[in-house]
């Protein structure tokens, strides 16, 4: 059954390969609004499914890309672990593929990481249907380079996830999460103070002089840092951070272009619109009818960059464009996984 | 001859003294912290300046002429071996540390700063710089971004690549790339973790921002001791298993116990098969919560020993014995050699129990040291290289560790590199599809294949000549390299 998918892989790269028709990857669909319009004839991940090794004493979980993370989330949580990066859905049958290769992480992104910094190893096919097999199950490992953690945000445009090996982490004992009110440039101060303290603090959101803040840890830590910063607890918590990650808290209820910037933790932003901050200050949500060029400008500023997340209208490119020297170093690493240019065109940019 | 030439326009390039081509003055270059590998580099440049080093390799790249860069030569795998026929690149004079932004958390430093330098600059904010592999009085951080080294608190805490935010990088070409930024996400391709650990074969990192770490309120450590060592590994299990992460998780054996205790006295208990030491660290709350629940999971999974550390003093004193390990058993024998393999950690008893073979059919002695939280084992094997015989025993033993690492699922190197020590290998860790997609890697940077050639990535022919030679191991000396 297993085999018999993977030759339909290996079958319809070999066939985008003889008939020059790209191919667009494609898990459940949760995020095909996000990146650029990719071309090509869908090549569905779902059927290849299912979680292969579970360790839970190894911290390591290993699944098929087309797994539906909700799947996978309760297989850890039932050992009490979850994902360290804490991924958005953003549909009730997102991948695992689709979550690597999207390479988006939630709110605790900010005190654990990132998608990539948990990503162990990886199977795959490359753009001449060669299965590879890069990094493995264990947490040290340095031979070879790094292609597992390239392929977190690759957007599918190096190759055809096949399988990911990841390290989970326990749930913490405990979480509380506290409000405060005040400005945003006392916010961004405060994030960025308390995340240089020794607090167990897991996910921050700013919006309309709210300040939310969530710890995690063991019982008598969440209580000596709830004691420590005061603040109001918010008892739905669970479902506030849900909110912000799956982004259905009211916020985002706009038709205005969402854009997504990367920024400093430390940056005042100055952009018309309405802005939510998360990440200690480090990601802005910011709807805005502005110019393409004048919210590029407003990141570069601030040494930062910005993504067009959702908009009705996409311009040239949704991502930060990228310097001279570092758009040609891209083109060579797409070429070498993928000679014949067939994985999701267009999707990251132009012409890849 | 174009050495004359390149020799001419790197002294245009730098100050006289900053030119080396006199034996004399190239022989502190001549290895790394791999000493068994030596060679004399053509010759060696310093510069001071990023401009400098993008000039150099300007003209490295219009000669044709191999570039090996080198930080403080700490490394365990040969990575900064030089090339008789290329420029050895030091970048120990660029050394400065450029920025610390407490409030922002992070700091802009120069590759030839040492480690331990960056947590020094960041103690008055209460903040440090969290990956410390043990060389981190001496190692740089260009040479830890290079091997994406580890420490013993990866578990918690992650290695180099989860620990660092941006890189500025010369190309073999002389482009400089940002890659990352003091953001968090960055847009296209995750080049700074491609970066991280490709061993000099990708570009010259010429600056580094990393991220810094709050001060944990409190670390507090536990020693037990195990009469069976397969106990020990048990109890790291159950210690993960009910949801507790440690700072630091390491295990050593007896032979590890009785060299590090005659050599440092920490107290070990001599008797035991295997000890386990425990860090805990967070805020004070956290870790009393902790130390409890693991003082109560090591009782039961049958330690016969258990202690906690009192104070601070005693803490340092139960590490001082691990940190020691090495240079203790390089007291039992004339010579030692480590290896580096990772394994999953279910597999340990297993691991071990060939080891203990191999050890018998080689004639050799081994001391296991553990990073038991993250599978990282580090074999030390006993020898006297003027015993005739001795060395090809050795690199027979050795080999086939690394081979059982991959076989039990694991890897050849958890944290020293591949470098020119493991390169055969990794023709056992990967196919040669995955290889030639290595090569196709270092060329989109590296088209003609000028930085640090020849390491961290075999040649296929290589591969064959070395799946052939495994057939007869034992009986034919490897070519290419010059072994210890």
């Amino acid at each position: 059954m297993v085999d018999t998918i993977l030759d339909q892989f290996t079958e319809a790269i070999r066939q985008a390969i003889s008939r020059r028709r790209p191919v667009r990857i494609r898990g459940s669909g949760s995020k095909d609004f996000y990146g650029g319009a990719s071309q090509g004839e869908v090549l569905d991940t779902t059927a290849y499914r299912g979680v292969i090794d579970y360790a839970p004493e190894e911290l390591v979980i290993t699944a098929r890309a087309g797994t539906p993370l909700a799947e996978i989330e309760a297989a850890l949580a039932v050992n009490g672990q979850m994902l360290p990066f804490e991924p958005p859905h953003f549909g009730p049958r997102a991948t695992l593929g689709g979550c690597v290769a999207a390479g988006l992480s939630g709110p605790r992104r900010a005190s654990l990481g990132a998608v990539r910094d948990f990503v162990l190893g990886i199977q795959m096919m490359d753009g001449k249907a060669d299965p590879l097999r890069f990094g493995g199950q264990v947490m040290k490992n340095v031979a070879g380079y790094d292609v597992s953690r390239l392929m977190a945000g690759s957007l599918g445009t190096l190759g055809l996830i096949l399988e990911v090996s990841l390290k989970v982490l326990p749930r913490p004992k405990d979480e509380a999460t506290l409000q405060f009110e005040c400005d945003e440039v006392l916010a961004l101060q405060k994030m960025n103070r308390w995340a240089g303290a020794p607090l167990p603090i897991s996910a921050t959101c700013y919006h309309d002089q709210v300040l939310t803040l969530r710890l995690s840890g063991a019982k008598a830590a969440v209580q000596a840092a709830h004691a420590k910063l005061g603040g109001q607890a918010l008892v739905a918590g669970e479902e506030f951070w849900r909110g912000i990650r799956e982004q259905s808290a009211n916020f985002f209820r706009s038709s205005a272009p969402l854009w997504r910037l990367s920024l400093p933790s430390t940056a005042v932003l100055d952009l018309p619109g309405k802005q939510l901050i998360e990440w200690g200050g480090a990601l802005r949500w910011v709807f805005t009818e502005a110019e393409p060029e004048v919210v590029r400008a407003a990141a570069e500023q601030l040494h930062g960059q910005a993504t067009l997340f959702r908009g009705a209208t996409k311009p040239q490119s949704v991502f930060h464009p990228l310097p001279k020297p570092l758009m040609a170093v891209h083109r060579r690493i797409k070429h070498a996984f993928d000679p014949h240019g067939i994985f999701n065109l267009g999707r990251m940019y132009a012409d890849f | 001859m174009k050495s004359d030439r390149l020799i001419k326009r790197l002294r245009e390039i730098l100050p006289a003294d900053s030119v080396l081509t006199e034996p004399e003055d190239l022989k502190p270059y001549e290895s790394d912290g791999l000493t068994a590998y030596r060679k004399l580099p053509m010759l060696t440049v310093i510069p001071e300046t990023e401009a400098q080093v993008q000039q150099i390799l300007r003209a490295c790249h219009a000669a044709g002429v191999p570039v090996v860069a080198r930080g403080s030569g700490t490394g365990l795998s040969g990575g900064a071996l030089p090339l008789e026929n290329g420029v050895l690149l030091s970048l120990a004079k660029l050394s400065r540390i450029l920025h610390v932004d407490p409030l922002g958390r992070t700091a802009r430093v120069q590759p030839g700063v040492r480690n331990l330098a960056i947590s020094e600059a960041a103690a008055p904010h209460q903040l440090y710089y969290a990956p410390d592999p043990s060389s981190q009085i001496i190692c740089s951080i260009g040479g830890n971004v290079a091997e994406n080294s580890g420490g013993v608190h990866c578990l918690k805490y992650g290695l180099t690549v989860n620990n660092i935010l941006a890189l500025r990088v010369v190309t073999i070409e002389g482009d400089i790339l940002e890659l990352g930024s003091t953001a968090l996400d960055s847009a296209g391709y995750d080049l700074l973790a491609l970066m991280t650990g490709s061993e000099g074969m990708l570009g010259v990192i010429t600056e580094v921002t990393v991220k810094l770490l709050p001060k944990p309120e409190r670390a507090q450590v536990l020693m037990a001791g195990f009469d069976d060592i397969e106990k020990a590994g048990a109890a790291v299990a159950a210690i993960i298993s009910a949801g507790i992460i440690p700072a630091g998780l390491e295990m050593m054996d007896k032979l590890a116990i009785q060299a590090a205790e005659d050599f440092v006295h920490a107290g070990y208990p001599l008797e035991a098969e295997a000890i386990l030491l425990c860090e805990l660290d967070g805020t004070n709350e956290e870790v009393s919560e902790e130390i409890k629940r693991v003082h109560a999971i090591l009782q039961s999974s049958g330690a016969t020993s258990l202690r906690t550390a009192n104070d601070e003093a005693e803490r340092l004193k139960f590490w001082a014995g691990r940190k020691a390990a090495f240079p203790a058993v390089g007291r039992l024998a004339p010579d030692y050699y480590c290896m580096d393999g990772t394994i999953p950690r279910k597999r340990l008893g297993e691991v071990l129990a060939r080891i203990r073979e191999y050890s018998q059919h080689y004639g050799l002695r081994v001391a296991n040291v553990f990073h038991a939280g993250d599978g990282n084992l580090h074999p030390l094997i006993l020898y006297d290289a003027n015993k005739p015989g001795e060395l090809a025993r050795v690199e027979a033993f050795g080999a086939k560790v690394l081979e059982l690492s991959v076989e039990v699922g694991g890897t050849i190197t958890g944290e020293h590199g591949v470098g020119v020590e493991k390169i055969d290998q990794m023709c056992v860790q990967f196919q040669p599809k995955e290889l030639t997609l290595f090569h196709a890697l270092k060329a989109a940077w590296d088209e003609q294949g000028l930085l640090n050639p020849g390491k961290a990535v075999p040649t296929l022919h290589r591969c064959a000549e070395y799946g052939a030679m495994h057939v007869h191991q034992g009986q034919v000396k490897f070519p290419g390299i010059p072994r210890f």
